[in-house]
């Protein structure tokens, strides 16, 4: 049930996370979810598509680097406390998270939320055993 | 195989009767011919009868490149310029270029010594040499081929750039050795590897590589790359190109050929000989020239000498690697920072390239920072911004441990910093001083 992350590097110099979009639009890659982590000096941008493969190839190819890192797509029922109600339940279970963020698109009148796990093979029978609805690879792209 | 045994295993009180007659000669050369040397030696009260033997050489004046420089472009030429063959300039970054005037037995002498380093380097006549130097005004290509022919090989003078047909030749002809400078035979292994050339198997067996400093770590480099073994040739277009001294197969210093170009250690502050084997400037006196003879020229190269006789045997003195050059150094927060520590302690880390950049930048306040740009390797990226931090705090933290202050490292997108296909761009000084 785990899904693909693409995480590209870019340095911190303008044009850059552009020149990036440009080539995942020119691929005909649609994003699903995104976010940017920065340090002072570089960024890294951090996507879920509907062609992973095909994105990492067309990034390479114009000279990015970038890598492909196993996440975690849940929802998270959309209205106040939704998200916190899903934290708890990592929190209880002592499970580290390293990352989140939110994904554009939604099921219903659920928010979908990504997670980055060092261990993401347990979270996800976790998430599970309390009820919450992990998403498959399948369904990302069906969004 | 010696190119000449009688020249370079000679023993060291032969070698300093040649070296007397010969400095004898040169000066009194200069004083009839240049005008400029004889206002030095009578500035300075010494005339041609002082000289008596190689010893006396410390009572001569130093000639510097700015010398040169004022003198552009035929001033120090000490023959009419109807005997002069050959013209070679190499650029400042200031004022006038610098020119440099070969007469007949220059060339020869220029022939002669690079044949000597080939066979230093293991060169047999017979043998196939790709010339990647530069052709042109640069003395690497011509020197090169020059010494080649004597010597007896086969040139391909492919002269530098257009890499891919270098690669193709390389397959196609299967040449023994290479020439070229060692970043451009770095240059060549990422162009190899990029186009899936097997490096390793087709590679040339023997690499010649100079102008400009390269550390035991990019040797090591080069030698896996290509399967070779790699070879250090120093010298400088002011006193005849490269040729002045090359390694044998010990690799343990540069043979210098010093029974043609008398080799000096000195403190550049005091401007005294220091002790032997002690690294200090290297002053070179070519003691045959004819064209531009030259008296202890301050090469701004820092070396030392090792004066005893080489497993080789050779008897010639040995350079070390160049240590660092007087002005190539950066004096960073009163520091002298030489680009080759950093060099030495990228290929050490695991995931750089032994590409990067030096940017020195006067900050407010008037104190200096030192950024280091290094590529990542595409293998150690990761997608958690915490890692690589902690990636560029350790290589931060070797670099301050080699030089003693402290650096900024800066992660940059593999194949953004600049490659070179003659030297490369280390450093980028935005200190207006």
């Amino acid at each position: 049930m785990k899904i693909t992350q693409l995480s590209v590097f870019l340095e911190n110099k303008k044009g850059r996370l552009y020149e990036a979009a440009q080539v995942l639009g020119d691929a005909g890659i649609d994003i699903k979810a995104l976010t940017i982590a920065e340090s002072e000096e570089f960024g890294v941008l951090r996507i879920v598509v509907d062609k992973p493969d095909t994105a990492l190839d067309a990034l390479k190819e114009k000279g990015f680097v970038a890598s492909i890192t196993d996440i975690v797509a849940a929802e998270v029922s959309d209205r106040p406390g939704g998200l916190a109600a899903i934290l708890k339940v990592l929190s209880d279970n002592q499970i580290n998270l390293e990352y989140m963020y939110a994904f554009v698109e939604k099921t219903a009148d659920n928010a979908i939320v990504v997670f980055r796990f060092d261990d993401p093979d347990q979270a996800i029978t976790m998430l599970k055993e309390n009820g919450i609805r992990v998403l498959g690879k399948k369904e990302i792209q069906g969004l | 195989m010696i190119f000449n045994e009688k020249a370079e295993c000679m023993d060291v009180s032969s070698l300093a009767d040649v070296q007397s007659e010969r400095l004898k000669r040169t000066v009194k050369t200069v004083w009839e011919q240049s005008p400029f040397y004889r206002g030095k030696l009578n500035g300075m009260g010494v005339s041609c009868g002082d000289i008596r033997s190689i010893e006396d050489i410390v009572k001569l004046p130093f000639t510097v490149k700015d010398d040169l420089r004022e003198h552009y472009p035929f001033d120090l030429f000490a023959r009419p310029l109807r005997d002069i063959r050959e013209l070679h300039v190499t650029s400042g970054t200031t004022g006038n270029p610098i020119v440099v005037g070969y007469s007949q037995e220059d060339i020869d002498l220029w022939s002669e010594v690079i044949a000597r380093s080939l066979c230093c380097a293991g060169a047999l006549p017979g043998d196939m040499i790709q010339v990647a130097y530069g052709y042109g005004l640069f003395t690497g290509g011509l020197g090169l081929h020059y010494g080649s022919l004597k010597l007896g090989l086969t040139v391909i003078p492919c002269s530098s750039g257009q890499t891919k047909r270098q690669l193709r030749i390389l397959q196609d002809f299967k040449p023994r050795v290479l020439a070229c400078t060692p970043s451009y035979a770095l240059y060549m292994a990422e162009v190899a590897r990029e186009t899936g050339f097997p490096a390793q198997e087709l590679g040339w067996k023997i690499g010649i590589f100079g102008a400009e400093p390269w550390s035991e770590a990019m040797r090591k480099e080069i030698e896996q790359q290509w399967g070779m073994s790699a070879i250090d040739i120093y010298g400088l277009s002011e006193i005849i190109g490269p040729g002045v001294a090359c390694e044998c197969h010990c690799k343990k210093g540069l043979h210098i050929a010093a029974d043609v170009f008398y080799p000096e250690v000195i403190d550049p502050k005091t401007l005294k000989q220091v002790p032997a084997s002690c690294p200090g400037e290297l002053v070179l006196t070519p003691l045959t020239k004819t064209g531009m003879p030259l008296i202890r020229y301050r090469t701004r190269d820092i070396v030392n000498i090792d004066y005893t006789p080489c497993a080789c045997g050779r008897t010639s003195p040995r350079i070390s690697k160049i240590l660092g050059r007087t002005d190539d150094m950066i004096i960073v927060r009163g520091i002298n920072v030489f680009p080759s520590q950093i060099e030495e302690v990228l290929l050490a880390v695991e995931g750089t390239e032994p590409h990067y950049q030096l940017v020195v930048e006067r900050g407010k306040g008037g104190l200096d920072t030192l950024e280091v740009l290094v590529e990542l390797k595409e293998s150690f990226f990761s997608d958690e911004i915490k890692y690589l931090q902690n990636f560029e705090q350790r290589i931060s933290r070797e670099i301050e441990s080699v030089l003693g202050i402290g650096v900024k490292v800066r992660l940059v997108e593999p194949k953004t910093i600049e490659r070179s296909e003659g030297k490369a761009k280390r450093i980028i000084d935005k200190r207006s001083l």
